[in-house]
């Protein structure tokens, strides 16, 4: 009988290793090999003609570009995602449900359909964006603070409009988790000690948040960065003025240009990387906040 | 009483900023990709979405995604029961190499597999150029990046059910006598049969969604490698609108789905 388990124990043993090295194995051909075709074409050239392909003017204007719009559009998505996380969280209005889902269609709806809706609706002949141009009623009152000529779309504004779009959701799916999990008895008792509501959001509610709003905020960062099909379609990409970095690479591999094309990406993936684990260590912090509150009540 | 009234008014002004964002980002857009697809009513709709080169660009999404999608169910199974039932060096590592496709862009992803396969300087240049392989601007590299780019999605799901169901009862069947094979089908499938299905329909949408990847190695020849995304860009940019957002509202329709089955998903789970 203890023989029985004993050969049954190893041939368990056996099929285990056997399906962790299949799963090593696919990951390897799948992601790991054509990951280190990037560190393998990179280790081609000699290090001294790889800093002019990172640092080349349309490369430096494409990464300003690239993080500044993609920091702009996660601080704009911070506010904004905070207010929604809090209004689905604590209050009830009608629709809500709807409203909940239609957070979650950036992560799903692909890029393109996004970049062609956006278009039609900003660009200077769309229902929305012909409402900016000069002859119209908007236009001429634009004109009065000296604003000229507001093109929507192949301009930063139609880029923030991209990331805006494509990273919405990070920022409220990370903080509604922990504003549920917030226990209301602790700002009852501020309210009660004689907090204003502005008082008890600031000193009471928003230290438990903002770990997990520093996470949605690397994640939607490192997702902004990242971006390439909406950008691609509606920022115009005009070198040294709408030039995104990932279009850079899309555009150095039209030209042939592997090296070009691998020493941007390589800096891009550094960054997304970093991001990354930064999310990560916010996370278990934010997790380790949580787990304390608990002790405490 | 004061404070109360002025709380409200609170209340009510955060609504309404939360909800006027979230219409002119997400709500708009959306409306307009189908009121876009039907400018020249439901005839022009279907002419848009039946010309040659939109049934060949869906059906070349349908074969990439018939390959891409099953390939990592099996793997997003297996990985997620070796993830969640072995303690082993290097799961982190594992975790993190998994969740890789979710941060690089794209275009990376797509840059990799050209240096890969392109016949002028590549990793395996030997062979693509020795027996004459059409791999890239090819079929085989477009099933390939989409399915590097899919595989997080039915791991993803299926980890966190699998962590929840206890390990009891896989156990029990073992020591009873069940072998591996009749453990998946009858004790462990059926507890986590609703996650398995929702990352399959993540894996799906992203599946025929995506275009940054397949933009790169496709070589974008129409009515050769021209998915349904490609299609879109390109029929989009020749001012054929109708067209494009009579297919963009295919994918959109696909994304709904996504939407909705999460919601189904989550109340299932509560009950």
């Amino acid at each position: 009988m203890i023989f029985y388990f004993i050969t049954k124990l190893q041939a368990l043993i056996r099929y285990q290793l056997f399906l962790r090295g299949l799963i090593f194995l696919y990951v390897g051909v799948i992601i790991i090999l054509p990951l280190s075709a990037l560190f393998w074409k990179l280790s081609q050239q000699p290090i001294q003609d790889v800093f002019p392909l990172i640092t080349s003017d349309v490369a430096l204007d494409a990464y300003k570009l690239t993080f500044g719009s993609a920091l702009l559009a996660a601080l704009i998505n911070s506010v904004f995602g905070l207010i929604l996380a809090w209004i689905l969280v604590r209050y009830d209005f009608p629709g809500k449900q709807f409203a909940n889902g239609l957070i979650d269609i950036p992560l799903a709806i692909p890029g393109v359909v996004v970049g062609i809706t956006l278009i039609s609706l900003y660009s200077p002949a769309g229902s929305l964006g012909q409402f900016f141009e000069p002859d119209s009623f908007f236009g001429q009152f634009l004109q009065i603070f000296g604003i000229e000529e507001v093109n929507l779309t192949s301009s930063l504004i139609g880029i923030l409009l991209a990331q805006i779009f494509v990273t919405l959701p990070f920022v409220v799916r990370t903080v509604q988790p922990v504003l549920t999990e917030f226990d209301q008895e602790i700002e009852e008792a501020a309210m009660i000690l004689g907090a204003t509501p502005w008082q008890c959001f600031w000193k009471v509610i928003f230290p438990q948040i903002l770990p997990a709003l520093l996470t949605g905020f690397s994640l939607a960062l490192a997702r902004g960065i990242g971006e390439f099909g909406v950008v691609f379609l509606i920022s115009g990409n005009i070198p040294n003025e709408t030039l995104m970095a990932t279009v850079y690479i899309y555009q150095r591999l039209e030209q042939f240009d592997f090296a070009g094309a691998t020493a941007v990406a390589i800096v891009l993936l550094i960054f997304a990387l970093i991001l990354l684990v930064c999310a990560g260590i916010l996370q278990r912090w934010s997790n380790r906040y949580s787990d304390n509150t608990l002790e405490i009540s | 009483m004061v404070k109360k009234k002025s709380y409200e008014w609170g209340k009510y002004l955060l609504i309404v900023i939360g909800l006027g964002f979230l219409a002119l980002v997400v709500l708009f857009p959306l409306i307009n990709i189908f009121y876009e697809a039907f400018q020249e009513g439901i005839k022009g709709y279907w002419q848009g979405i039946t010309t040659p080169e939109a049934r060949h660009a869906l059906m070349l999404s349908l074969i990439i995604t018939v390959v891409a999608v099953p390939l990592n169910t099996v793997f997003g199974l297996v990985a997620a029961w070796v993830l969640a039932r072995q303690n082993f060096r290097g799961k982190q590592v594992l975790l993190g190499i998994i969740d890789l496709p979710l941060t690089i862009s794209p275009v990376i992803v797509g840059l990799m597999f050209v240096l890969l396969f392109n016949p002028i300087d590549s990793v395996f240049k030997p062979l693509v150029v020795g027996l004459n392989l059409k791999i890239l601007f090819a079929l085989p590299s477009m099933i390939l990046v989409t399915t590097s780019i899919t595989v997080p999605f039915v791991v993803r799901e299926v980890l966190p059910a699998l962590e929840n169901l206890e390990v009891d009862q896989e156990e029990s069947a073992i020591i009873l006598g069940a072998s591996p094979w009749q453990v998946f089908w009858q004790v462990i499938l059926p507890n986590i049969n609703w996650a398995v299905l929702y990352g399959v329909i993540l894996c799906t949408a992203r599946a025929l969604g995506e275009f940054g990847a397949v933009a790169v190695v496709s070589g974008k020849i129409i009515g050769t490698t021209n998915t349904l995304t490609l299609h879109i860009e390109q029929t989009y940019s020749n001012y054929e609108s109708v067209a494009a957002f009579g297919s963009a509202s295919l994918l959109t329709l696909i994304t709904l789905l996504t939407v909705i089955s999460q919601e189904v998903l989550r109340r299932l789970q509560n009950h």
